[in-house]
């Protein structure tokens, strides 16, 4: 069935330019269907030889309407959208999340909860920055190291499966705590992983750090200055290549972030090399936290005993009726949030991910708003991009890191 | 410098007959101004206290009030660690607020997505295209009137 | 290649017999050489990612190498939630393959709109193009995929393979 379709299909943007200011350019576009891309954004270049003179982003082609999705949705029902936010580290997005609807209802998570919300925190902050290195070095061409870190992220998800039942998003977290406590022979295989990937990493370190092809192309490309990342809201991991030692896990400490040990790696000069080190740094980091966390875990309850939140347990909902109307109200209306309206900021593997909610009493948000650091970062990505060569678009993209579901919600 | 509080309370004491209110919840300052004021008030914020970087814009939808949207301004210090948000009200027959783009660079796509979302109109951006929608989207789609389900496709359905 | 006469039929057999194992060899040939062209969009591109690497690999049936240009490939996998704004690139991807080619609904976001039923989604991609496989999941598991894969190369095999036909 071969179509002779010759209408032309709608072009779903307008873009800000279509001839070129200098002689002699072209407009190049981009697309958003492209193998070097994560995920799908469109730029349009205006390019003179190969120079990139100046470029215009377009996201947008990932939006899901997950806010208004959330309006006709529970508090808990919509927490597999907020998974699916910046869907290579689902687990913080959770967490950030069920945060900000505690700081509304006001609830206090137990110990265990706080210890165990940051353990996988920084693990889905490893699969993560495991997830971005590995596609921008594939770009690069180094399949080697792609694979490497494929491998260990795989064992990652098969160990978050075991725990909570999915592989990529997991909807683990839940308002006054977790779904389900953590077993302790898990404990056992994330001491194991943990080992394997430390060889992982140090082979890929071998590989790459000191390798000149990718020297050439990462050094002194993609620079960006503090002051200019300040100003186009550049956070996490690409401000701290800056050299600015900005975390919000050191400078606003919330779950269990002040009780432990760790540094934030910063950059020297802002470019693609030093956001790959600071990634690798990271997850140095994460690794140590991790094992402290460990250490740190006593037993207890996982979720916060409170019934506004809380399902209660099956045989309590099986033989009285309290905690069965309980158990039906909470799941047909939702957990009952009292009035008001909270900001709540975590240190995401990208930057500052903050959810902004408005409720006016009831189970069903009035407003679930993500300030999503990819967004805010496309915003400000021509700025690495402008003046620097056409094919040093893609590893600087890489860099970025842009996860589509964040960018776009 | 110093604790959340202490900044909270410079800002009050030196912006407090500029703001309508101001109240302090969660760990943020939370202030209400006149629409034609956001911009003196996020110029002093910037200048004056340190509030170096813009989070966030965003309008919230309350159709049986009037003024009808609510405009969300979230500020961050870098050197303070704190918060500021700043609200203002817009009716909806005349939703414009001044735009921020000259203080923050960040504040152009935030200010596009609003605009698109809830069709608030910043005065100044002169770029207000589309951003997460696509070109020929009628309505905007995070008001409270616009139905969920209403598609509009680019791509006529086969069959 | 009709007769009535009985020398005709036996003619007749022969030719099936020819076109049918030509057909088979062709479906092998193809069935084991597709060349995916990934159109990743969303979450369903880590399993992706998962399901072209070493522990689950796609390279075991042929279908290691993508091509990222239409042109060139024959298996228009698409992997995560087509929205309404990229409806027409992906019509235009599809349009752009040359024949023989299979459409992969990769994840539930592509077969049917996944739990994303509202304004900006596009509840299903084969509103707009004919799709061979759908991969329900969210993501799939990769194991999902692979069984996938074989029940798309298993339809590839018995399939007619007419190798000059009226728009040749």
């Amino acid at each position: 069935m071969v179509s002779r379709n010759t209408d032309t299909l709608p072009n779903p943007i307008r873009p800000a330019f279509d001839t070129g200011q200098t002689e002699g350019s072209v407009i190049v576009n981009i697309g958003p269907s492209h193998p070097a891309t994560h995920g799908t954004i469109q730029i349009v270049a205006e390019i003179s030889g190969e120079r990139v003179l100046r470029t215009d982003v377009h996201c947008g082609y990932l939006h899901r309407g997950f806010e208004k999705e959330c309006e006709s949705h529970t508090w808990h029902n919509l927490i597999p959208y907020v998974d699916r936010l910046n869907y290579c580290s689902a687990l913080i997005n959770d967490f950030a999340y069920c945060e900000a609807v505690e700081k509304l209802m006001e609830i206090e998570i137990t110990p265990r909860c706080r210890y165990l919300r940051t353990l996988l925190s920084e693990y889905s902050r490893i699969a993560d920055h495991l997830t971005c290195v590995a596609a921008a070095l594939m770009e690069l061409g180094a399949m080697t190291a792609f694979l490497y870190l494929v491998t260990i992220r795989d064992y990652v998800y098969e160990h978050l499966a075991d725990l909570t039942g999915a592989r990529v998003t997991y909807s683990y977290g839940r308002i006054g705590g977790l779904s389900h406590d953590v077993p302790d022979s898990w404990l056992v295989r994330l001491a194991e992983i943990l080992d394997e990937m430390d060889t992982f990493v140090d082979r890929v370190h071998g590989l790459v750090d000191r390798n000149r092809i990718f020297i050439d192309r990462m050094r002194d490309v993609g620079v960006l200055t503090t002051a200019e990342a300040i100003n186009w809201g550049f956070t996490g991991p690409i401000l701290r290549s800056t050299g600015a030692a900005r975390d919000l896990r050191k400078d606003t400490p919330y779950l269990a972030y002040a009780e432990l040990d760790f540094e934030v790696p910063t950059g020297i000069k802002g470019d693609n090399y030093d956001r790959y080190y600071v990634r690798m740094r990271e997850l140095d980091e994460s690794r140590h936290m991790i094992r402290q966390l460990v250490d740190m875990l006593e037993p207890g309850p996982v979720s916060v005993d409170d019934r506004r939140c809380t399902l209660p347990a099956k045989e309590l909902v099986y033989n009285e009726i309290e905690s069965l109307i309980n158990h039906f109200k909470l799941v047909m209306e939702g957990p009952q949030v009292p009035p008001g309206e909270v900001y709540s900021a975590h240190e995401a593997a990208n930057g500052e991910l903050g959810f902004y909610l408005v409720s006016v009493g009831g189970g069903v948000p009035w407003k679930v708003h993500v300030r999503s650091p990819s967004f805010v970062h496309m915003g400000g990505v021509h700025r690495m991009l402008d003046g620097y060569q056409l094919a040093d678009i893609i590893p600087t993209f890489g860099s970025v890191n842009m996860i589509g579901g964040e960018c776009d919600r | 410098m110093g604790t959340p509080q202490q900044v909270f309370d410079r800002i009050n004491s030196s912006l407090g007959a500029s703001v309508l209110e101001s109240s302090v919840a969660h760990g943020i300052l939370a202030l209400t101004v006149e629409a034609g004021r956001v911009g003196e008030i996020a110029r002093a914020l910037k200048d004056d206290f340190g509030f170096d970087m813009f989070l966030d814009v965003t309008a919230v939808d309350w159709p049986e009030r009037k003024p009808r949207f609510d405009v969300v301004y979230h500020f961050y210090s870098t050197s303070d660690h704190v918060r500021v948000r700043v609200k203002t009200r817009v009716p909806a027959e005349d939703p414009v607020v001044d735009t921020l783009v000259p203080l923050y660079g960040s504040a152009r796509y935030m200010e596009r997505e609003c605009h698109e979302m809830y069709g608030i109109v910043f005065r100044g951006n002169d770029d207000l295209r589309p951003l997460l929608l696509y070109e020929g989207f009628v309505g905007h789609p995070l008001r409270k009137d616009y139905p969920k389900r209403k598609e509009q496709p680019l791509v006529p359905y086969r069959k | 290649m009709t007769g009535s006469t009985a020398a005709g039929h036996e003619r007749s057999a022969a030719f099936e017999y020819l076109t049918t194992k030509k057909d088979e060899f062709v479906g092998w040939a193809r069935k084991f050489s597709l060349f995916p062209y990934p159109f990743v969009t969303a979450c369903c591109a880590m399993e992706f990612m998962s399901v072209s690497s070493t522990l689950y690999d796609t390279d075991r049936f042929g279908a290691a190498l993508p091509r990222f240009t239409p042109r060139q490939s024959d298996l228009l996998m698409v992997v995560g939630t087509v929205t309404h704004k990229q409806a027409p690139i992906l019509k235009k991807v599809y349009e752009q393959m040359c024949e023989p080619k299979w459409v992969i609904a990769f994840g539930v976001c592509a077969s049917s709109g996944g739990f994303y039923q509202n304004y900006a989604a596009l509840p299903g991609i084969d509103k707009i193009i004919p799709v061979d496989l759908y991969i329900p999941g969210c993501p799939p598991r990769p194991e999902m995929v692979i069984d996938g894969i074989m029940k798309l190369q298993d339809r590839i095999a018995r399939d007619r393979h007419p190798i000059i036909n009226r728009d040749f």
